[in-house]
C-alpha cells in the first residue's frame, strides 16, 4: 500500500469532521477538507512516524469562480514524504465572503513566503502568519490580480505614474 | 560642419553650437536599462562583432549621473517604472532616450495589469527600435538616428 493511500485512510478515520472527500487525478490522490482544522491535520501528516510528510513542496491557491466548486477559493498543500517517496495533496476550501485559513508557517517555515504570495495574488488571509504582507506586487496595489474577476488590464495601475516634466 | 576653413593655417571657423554638437554626438555615454531579453541583444551590439565603439558610444555607464543616453531594453513592470523614473531624473541634462524593442515601446505582447504600455507615456523617447528583439543592426541604426538628433541639440538650456 502506498503512502498516499495509507494517509487517506488514517486522516479519514481521525479527522471525520473536517474531511470532505478523496479523489484521484493524474495518479495522485488528493483529499478535500474544510479549513477549520488545517493546522492539526497537516501537523499530523508531518509528524506521524509512518507517513512523515516532512516536506511542504508547494502551497498555492485556486480561484474556482463559476467552476462549480464547493467554495470559491481552495488552498492547496503539496506534501512529500522522503521516507516513503510519496506525494499527497490537500485541498482546503475557503469561502469568498470571509477568505481566511490558518497559517501553517508554524509547521513548515517555508510556508511563510508561499502564504504571502497567496495573500498577494488571491487576497486570502492567514491568521497566525508572522508577517503577512505582499510578496511580489507593489504595496500600493489594492487588488489581488489572480482572482478571476480582476480585469486582465488592471484597474489603471499601469497608467498611474507621474510623467517626467522638464527637458527634451 | 566647417563653414570656412584655412587649412594651411590649421585654423577652422565654425559655430560653437556645432562643435559642441559634433563632440556630443561622437561620445554618447549610454545608460543601459536592461530588464529583459532585449538587453542580451544590446550586449551583443556592444561586443566585438557589432562593436558600438565604432560610433563612440562604447562607454556604458551604470551610473546615471555619468550618462546622457538612456537605452530602455526590455519590459518595464509596475515595480520597475518608479526605478526607471528615478534613474531618468538622475541623469544630467541634456539627455536622450532610445526605447528598444516592442516591450519598451508599447508593452509588446504583455497587455496586462503589470506591464507599462510604453515608456514614452512617462519619459520622453526620441527613437523607437521595433523588433522582438531588434537585431544589433537596428540598434546601431537607432544610435545613428540619435546622433543626428544630438547634433542638432545646440546650446539651448533645457532646464530654463
Ligand atoms: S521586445 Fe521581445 S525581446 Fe525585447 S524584452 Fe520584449 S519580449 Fe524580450
Amino acid at each position: 500500500m502506498d503512502v498516499a493511500t495509507a494517509a487517506v485512510e488514517k486522516i479519514t478515520a481521525l479527522f471525520t469532521d473536517t474531511v470532505i472527500g478523496t479523489q484521484e487525478s493524474c495518479g495522485q490522490k488528493f483529499v478535500e477538507v474544510q479549513r477549520d482544522r488545517i493546522v492539526d491535520l497537516l501537523t499530523f501528516l508531518k509528524n506521524d512516524a509512518e507517513l512523515s510528510f516532512e516536506c511542504l513542496m508547494d502551497l498555492t491557491a485556486i480561484d474556482g469562480l463559476n467552476q462549480g466548486a464547493p467554495e470559491r477559493f481552495c488552498v492547496v498543500y503539496h506534501l512529500y514524504s522522503f521516507r516513503n517517496n510519496g506525494f499527497l495533496r490537500i485541498k482546503a476550501y475557503v469561502p469568498e465572503g470571509d477568505p481566511w485559513i490558518d497559517s501553517v508557517s508554524g509547521v513548515w517555515k517555508s510556508a511563510a513566503w508561499a502564504e504571502r504570495e497567496v495573500y498577494d495574488l488571491f487576497g486570502i488571509q492567514f491568521p497566525g502568519h508572522p508577517d503577512l504582507k505582499r510578496l511580489l506586487l507593489p504595496e500600493y496595489l489594492t487588488g489581488h490580480p489572480l482572482r478571476k474577476d480582476y480585469p486582465l488590464r488592471g484597474l489603471g495601475e499601469r497608467d498611474n505614474f507621474p510623467r517626467y516634466v522638464g527637458g527634451a | 560642419m566647417a563653414s570656412q576653413a584655412w587649412q594651411h593655417e590649421g585654423i577652422l571657423t565654425t559655430k560653437l553650437s556645432e562643435v559642441v554638437g559634433w563632440a556630443r554626438k561622437n561620445s554618447l555615454w549610454p545608460m543601459p536599462f536592461g530588464t529583459a531579453c532585449c538587453a542580451i541583444e544590446l550586449m551583443a551590439t556592444l561586443a566585438s562583432r557589432y562593436d558600438l565603439a565604432r560610433f563612440g558610444a562604447e562607454v556604458i555607464r551604470f551610473s546615471p549621473r555619468q550618462s546622457d543616453l538612456m537605452i530602455v531594453s526590455g519590459r518595464i513592470s509596475l515595480k520597475m517604472m518608479p526605478v526607471l523614473l528615478k534613474i531618468w531624473e538622475q541623469m544630467p541634462e541634456p539627455k536622450w532616450c532610445i526605447s528598444q524593442g516592442a516591450c519598451a515601446s508599447c508593452g509588446g505582447i504583455f497587455d496586462n495589469y503589470a506591464m507599462i504600455q510604453g515608456v514614452d507615456r512617462f519619459i520622453p523617447v526620441q527613437v523607437y527600435v521595433p523588433g522582438c528583439p531588434p537585431r544589433p543592426e537596428s540598434i546601431i541604426d537607432a544610435l545613428i538616428k540619435i546622433q543626428e538628433i544630438v547634433e542638432r541639440e545646440g546650446l539651448k538650456s533645457r532646464t530654463a
